[in-house]
């Protein structure tokens, strides 16, 4: 690889046909992005391996065809119209299987993508023993390569790719509405089935478009990856829809990018590659669900754990014999070096102990309310149950304490 | 090739019947399997490891240098494992659901194994994309082979192809962990809740049946291409499936249709066009695995649903 070409393919200046070329996928990144994220969350996510995989003997037939009828080399529209035609066929034939016969929808899918591929290879096999020109390009979309892609042909892949992103964007509201409760958007008055349906073309259009640039093998990674990623940023299904799109447009781009700065640098793995590699990272920082911030809300829960006890250990004059809980509470200043308490540390021995009163009677008198609490007993009572709510509690305490027990309050549980 | 009237069953042990062992082999070991897989909803676990393992074996052809095929064999093993693991690892990390993860996995590594074998200049060697993918079953030769006494001669059948040895012994040790475990295996893929209520522990039988699904793949892969180790994991079992409701029987009809879709597939790929009187080779994986998918297509017409029944 060549920093230089790197750079100037990743600023647009490695001329024309790089330039539109890794626009294009950018393009295809984000719509792969968009369509996958109502994939994911409809549970359809290995669709498009079904789909991708029964473009083969479409592509292979266009090819035979166009020979046959006398037309030079390999023609990428034509190919592309033979990749959605039997793709559609796929479509329709995993639905067949999942609804009239006993087999599971993964059953159907596998069935289909290995049926159709191999009927895909047994065609490739027939034409590397025609005496045909453009053979090589057949076999270049199973694991793709913008190598020597014409200008037109880069062009009709960038706005394909443009037009399925637009699409996408503008139905977001109503697949995520089907998506998450196809009941309810039905009886809302939704289209399901069709919006179904369009979803599938989408995924369709996204494969064919996307065959020439990654390849079938590995076009499914621009559907899953990016939405995958996308999740662990947000609980919220609507928020998915942007990051998914960026996600899959800066990794496509720097993937394509990456691959025209060198020799041998196949652009569909370096696409899948820069993917994963966006993916690893939000796995590990996404503030959601990433690893470091779930490590992080993990640290910050014990730490609160082994104050909390240890404080509640020092009212009581237990001796502490935890590490952790020991080098916590010494470095608050609440512990002396040999054991015992600071002025510090009662002071806030008794707070604590006070604090935990209140919490304890807030669970005897709302055990369901108590329960369903995160912060239950983690955090001062203050900082997360309403003041006055506190106060009704505090009171609720003394006069508990002044008359030896039995509930004050209302609707409360003896 | 040759066409059919000179055709001599010792140019047929020599050049056909190698490759027929191969895919029987092959197919009846990934079928054994794909019965509990299609059961248990897992059967895109074999699409998945037959794609990880090209980094895989990349990786051991580049650290040993030799086109031997144990570094290759233990490099893939390897990846497959490195992948169930990870499968389980992102799907329990991102909670994106397995099929997402298996997504993410597979196809990362399958880019790696590209990207790995495209600068390494490795395809220049021996390796190619294609040929992983698609198989090169013809090319499976029994030069020893002289006539039909070289069948019992141990002499003969020791020059076969040396994955010919390691699929059998895969395939015994398949056909082991079938029989030996048959009840807990049926108990499990029925009803996984029912089995652990009577002591049997579903987890391990799923890991086991997941390690056995590696190796499966891996020494089929190798053998015959990636496609047909998908379909024949999912094509026989799948056909059997439709037509019995007990699942001794299934097994067995599995494994009829892997063995017919290898003798037949490979005839019809070497044979076939030749009978139209065209001088030409099919692909042989592809063709194997087109006739299993076609046996199950033809199970799906005669045992389809009536449409609105459940």
């Amino acid at each position: 690889m060549d920093p230089g070409l790197f750079l100037s393919a990743l600023t647009l200046q490695a001329g024309w046909n790089a330039a539109i070329v890794a626009l294009g996928a950018a393009a295809l990144g984000a719509g792969g992005g968009v369509v996958g994220v109502f994939t994911l969350l409809r549970k359809r996510a290995l669709m498009s391996d079904a789909i991708s995989h029964a473009t083969l003997p479409g592509v292979a037939l266009a090819f035979i065809l166009h020979a046959v009828l006398g037309g030079e080399g390999r023609s990428l529209p034509v190919m592309l119209i033979g990749a959605a035609a039997s793709a559609a066929l796929g479509v329709l034939a995993v639905q067949w299987i999942a609804r009239r016969t006993r087999l599971y929808e993964d059953a159907a899918i596998g069935t289909v993508l290995s049926t159709f591929f191999a009927l895909g290879v047994v065609l490739l096999s027939v034409i590397q023993q025609m005496d045909a020109s453009g053979q090589a390009g057949v076999a270049s979309i199973l694991i793709g390569s913008t190598a020597g892609l014409l200008f037109n042909d880069a062009l009709l892949i960038a706005i394909g790719a443009l037009v399925i992103s637009a699409a996408a964007l503008l139905l977001a509201k109503e697949f995520i509405a089907s998506a998450f409760d196809s009941e309810f958007a039905q009886v809302s008055g939704l289209p399901v089935a069709r919006l179904d349906l369009l979803l599938l073309v989408l995924v369709t259009a996204v494969v064919v478009v996307g065959l020439q640039t990654v390849g079938l093998v590995l076009i499914i990674a621009l559907t899953i990856i990016p939405p995958a990623a996308a999740r662990l940023w947000t609980d919220r299904a609507l928020a998915m829809v942007p990051i998914a799109a960026a996600i899959g447009g800066i990794g496509a781009y720097t993937g394509a990018a990456l691959s025209a700065s060198g020799p041998n640098l196949p652009t569909g793995s370096l696409v899948v590659l820069c993917l994963f590699a966006l993916f690893v990272l939000s796995v590990l920082f996404a503030p959601a669900r990433g690893v470091i911030a779930s490590l992080r809300r993990q640290w910050v829960f014990q730490t609160r754990v082994h104050e909390r006890q240890g404080l509640l250990a020092l009212a009581r004059r237990e001796p502490i014999f935890d590490w952790r809980t020991r080098s916590l509470l010494q470095r608050r200043g609440f512990l002396r070096a040999d054991g015992s308490a600071t002025r510090a540390g009662i002071v806030a021995a008794a707070q604590m102990t006070q604090d935990q009163a209140l919490w304890n009677r807030f669970r005897d008198l709302y055990p369901d309310e108590a329960f369903s609490l995160p912060d239950w007993s983690l955090r001062p009572i203050g900082d997360v149950l309403p003041e006055d709510m506190v106060r009704r509690l505090r009171r609720d305490l003394t006069g508990v304490a002044a008359s030896g027990g039995g509930a004050t309050l209302p609707g409360a549980r003896s | 090739m040759t066409p059919q009237d000179t055709l001599s069953l010792q140019e047929f042990l020599q050049i056909d019947f190698p490759s027929i062992l191969l895919a029987a082999l092959a197919g009846v070991t990934c079928a054994l399997l794909g019965n509990f897989l299609i059961l248990r909803r897992q059967a895109l676990i074999g699409d998945a490891i037959s794609h990880v393992v090209l980094p895989g074996i990349v990786v051991g052809f580049l650290l040993t240098g030799s086109t031997d095929s144990l570094p290759m064999f233990l490099g893939a093993l390897a990846a497959a494992v490195i992948a169930v693991l990870a499968i389980e690892g992102i799907n329990r990390l991102s909670g994106v659901g397995r099929e997402a993860a298996m997504g993410v996995v597979f196809t990362a590594m399958f880019a790696a194994g590209v990207l790995l074998l495209e600068q390494s200049g490795a395809g220049a060697v021996h390796l190619d994309v294609e040929h992983a993918l698609l198989g090169n079953l013809e090319s499976a030769l029994w030069l020893e082979a002289d006539g039909a006494a070289s069948l019992l001669d141990p002499q003969a059948l020791a020059a076969l192809p040396d994955a010919a040895g390691r699929l059998a012994v895969v395939l015994g040790i398949v056909g082991l962990f079938v029989g030996l475990l048959w009840k807990e295996l049926r108990m499990v893929s029925f009803d996984p809740g029912f089995a652990n209520n009577l002591g049997v522990p579903a987890w391990a039988l799923g890991f086991g049946l997941s390690v056995m699904t590696a190796i499966a793949a891996v020494a089929a892969f190798e053998a015959v291409g990636s496609i047909l180790v998908i379909a024949m994991f999912i094509c026989p079992a799948a056909t059997a499936r439709l037509l019995t409701d007990r699942l001794s029987v299934q097994i067995w009809i599995s494994v009829a249709v892997a063995l017919l879709a290898a003798v037949a597939g490979y005839l019809l790929a070497a044979f076939g066009l030749a009978s139209f009187g065209l001088n030409a080779d099919l692909s042989a994986a592809g063709m194997v695995a087109l006739t299993a998918g076609l046996a199950q297509a033809a199970a799906m017409i005669v045992k389809r649903r009536r449409l609105g029944s459940a």
